[in-house]
């Protein structure tokens, strides 16, 4: 009888809590939708701020650098007290060479690897080389630079006789094997996303493991595969310490793989300390932010460009 | 009358759970010969056996043996060409990711095809057999996954049929499209049955009725019997048959 009577007080209080809940969260529906909305927002707002303190920086200058020389001459010595020249040639092409030879690791190596995790093992192989992979991601990037100068270039000596270990070979493997873990996990994921009858359907028409992979499932993953390899490129175009203590730092064209190279982040970093803020030294690296900026806005553009080129072909 | 493939105390064990217990059963060439039976009774691993993609089930266990033309299929070596004999058709259409002109000629080209002239001639033969030649015959280069549900299983079919199988299996193709197409393909098959054995799991039993020359009926992982079509429709020896037909349960 207490226990009947007990329910009929309760009742009535759990209906209003329910009530009041329902009545919350009817209530907090349009402030989740404009917090996830804030979230979105704040990515533009971000790469905007960037762009805009970068330029503040480095407009004052604009007016009175020589544009020509500027992209167009190796001399790079900002710090002459008679002749200061900043021409950034030599940079561009030693950030270029760098990350293309780190690409030329990377992406086989990369693509490879996370076809072989997704298709080729199971079980706890599957499930080590994923974790192993991470770990390497986490690896500090200044880790990164001291074994390519402690280790990488003894070795480099070693087999080519060159005459010193940190060049144009030691950055870009070091860069590329920096490189290979976001394009295998991210290639991984992009493998994995492709729903399994398409495998079935593959292999029930007699294509063998191998064709599986480079008939089927590249072409449906082709744009999350070529996500993987752009954020590798970004990851190569930005790395600063380890090209910074890899790449022997050298104002110069490369000619051949074991030149010394320099490219334009390491110049930042090791330079910006050095100059005194506000003098033309100093706006010259906010400048070449500016151009490391337009680069990797470029490969973006590029890369979305080739997605939806690939997607119009499809459907005509 | 010859056996095509001769299923001999087949069990398969995914982990555990049998999916297919000590199932012997022979189909004979060139029918159409239906396999029936409520949800998780083993219908797709049967198939699955057929052409040995039962092999990428990375826990199942497989005991017995699958003659096809007298050979165990788990014994041969080129389970390739084994693939390129079975066409298989599945529940849900699957496009691969390449035009419908590519969809249908990769099989011929893997078998060695590759004179422009005679893939032409094998793509236009297998999508008029697939009654889709129609639709598709100014859009070739489409992508395959742009076309409806019901394009998309003919287009399936048509793949199926450009391995020039011996054995075309079907597995519940009629569940993601219209009654209309439905209706169109059973047309297909009664024609394609004097070309080719024809393996059909169905979850509408009517469908057995009006197709199969021959139907089996699993329950629970076994094969409860398998005769005549008109037979288990009208005298099936078991009630649990009987009951089932009749759409007592299922």
């Amino acid at each position: 009888m207490s226990n009947g009577s007990g329910n009929a007080v309760r009742k009535p209080r759990a209906r209003y809590i329910a009530n009041a809940m329902r009545a919350f969260g009817d209530r907090a529906e349009p402030l989740v939708e404009w917090t996830i909305r804030l979230c979105g927002w704040s990515a533009i707002l971000f790469v905007f701020s960037i762009f805009f303190f970068i330029f503040r920086e480095a407009a004052p200058i604009f007016g009175e650098l020589n544009w020509l020389e500027f992209f167009t001459s190796t001399q790079w010595q900002p710090s002459s007290e008679v002749h200061p020249r900043y021409g950034i040639l030599a940079l561009l092409v030693g950030t270029v060479s760098v990350t293309t030879l780190a690409m030329l690791v990377a992406v086989p190596l990369g693509l490879g690897a996370a076809v072989f995790i997704s298709e080729f093992c199971t079980g706890k192989l599957k499930e080590s080389l994923k974790i192993l992979i991470e770990l390497l991601a986490a690896i500090p990037s200044i880790v990164w630079g001291f074994i390519g100068y402690m280790v990488l270039g003894p070795i480099i000596i070693k087999l080519t006789g060159a005459p010193v270990g940190v060049n144009l070979l030691n950055g870009g493997l070091i860069l590329g094997l920096m490189s290979v873990p976001i394009i295998v996990s991210v290639g991984e994921d992009a493998l994995k996303a492709v729903p399994d009858s398409f495998r079935e359907a593959a292999v029930s028409l007699g294509a063998s493991r191998w064709e599986v992979v480079y008939r089927v499932l590249f072409p449906a993953a082709k744009n999350g595969l070529l996500a993987a390899v752009l954020l590798g490129v970004g990851r190569a175009i930005g790395e600063t310490m380890a090209v910074l203590m890899c790449t022997g730092h050298a104002v110069q064209i490369p000619h051949s793989l074991l030149d010394p190279v320099r490219t334009l982040t390491a110049t930042i970093a090791s330079e910006l300390g050095e100059s005194a803020a506000g003098d033309p030294h100093y706006r010259v690296l906010f400048v070449i932010g500016l151009v490391l900026f337009a680069i990797t806005f470029a490969v973006n553009v590029i890369a979305d460009l080739i997605v939806k080129g690939v997607r119009n072909e499809q459907s005509r | 009358m010859s056996i095509q493939i001769d299923f001999r105390n087949l069990t398969v064990k995914y982990g555990h759970k049998f999916a297919l217990q000590d199932v012997s059963l022979e189909i004979p060439e060139k029918r159409i010969f239906a396999i029936i039976g409520p949800a998780n009774s083993g219908k797709t691993t049967l198939l699955k056996c057929i052409n040995r993609t039962i092999d990428f089930v990375s826990h199942a266990k497989v005991q017995g043996r699958v003659l096809i033309d007298g050979e165990d299929v788990f014994r041969i070596r080129n389970v390739y060409e084994l693939r390129r004999k079975v066409g298989m058709v599945f529940p849900l259409p699957v496009g691969l990711p390449l035009s419908v002109y590519e969809n249908v000629a990769y099989a011929p080209r893997r078998a060695g095809i590759h004179d422009r002239h005679e893939l032409d001639a094998i793509v236009e033969k297998c999508l008029r057999q697939a009654m889709l030649w129609d639709e598709v015959k100014d859009r070739l280069q489409l992508l395959g996954t742009r076309l409806s549900g019901g394009q998309q299983q003919r287009l399936t079919l048509a793949r199926a049929l450009s391995l020039r199988p011996e054995i075309l299996c079907l597995d519940e193709f009629s569940i993601a499209i219209d009654p209309v197409t439905t209706m169109r393909i059973e047309d297909i098959l009664r024609e394609l049955k004097n070309e080719m054995t024809i393996v059909l799991v169905t979850n509408l039993v009517q469908q057995a009725h009006r197709l199969a020359d021959y139907t089996a009926f699993f329950s629970a992982s076994r094969l409860i019997e398998a005769n005549r079509t008109e037979t288990i429709f009208n005298q099936a020896a078991h009630r649990l048959t009987a009951r089932y037909v009749a759409g007592d349960f299922g």
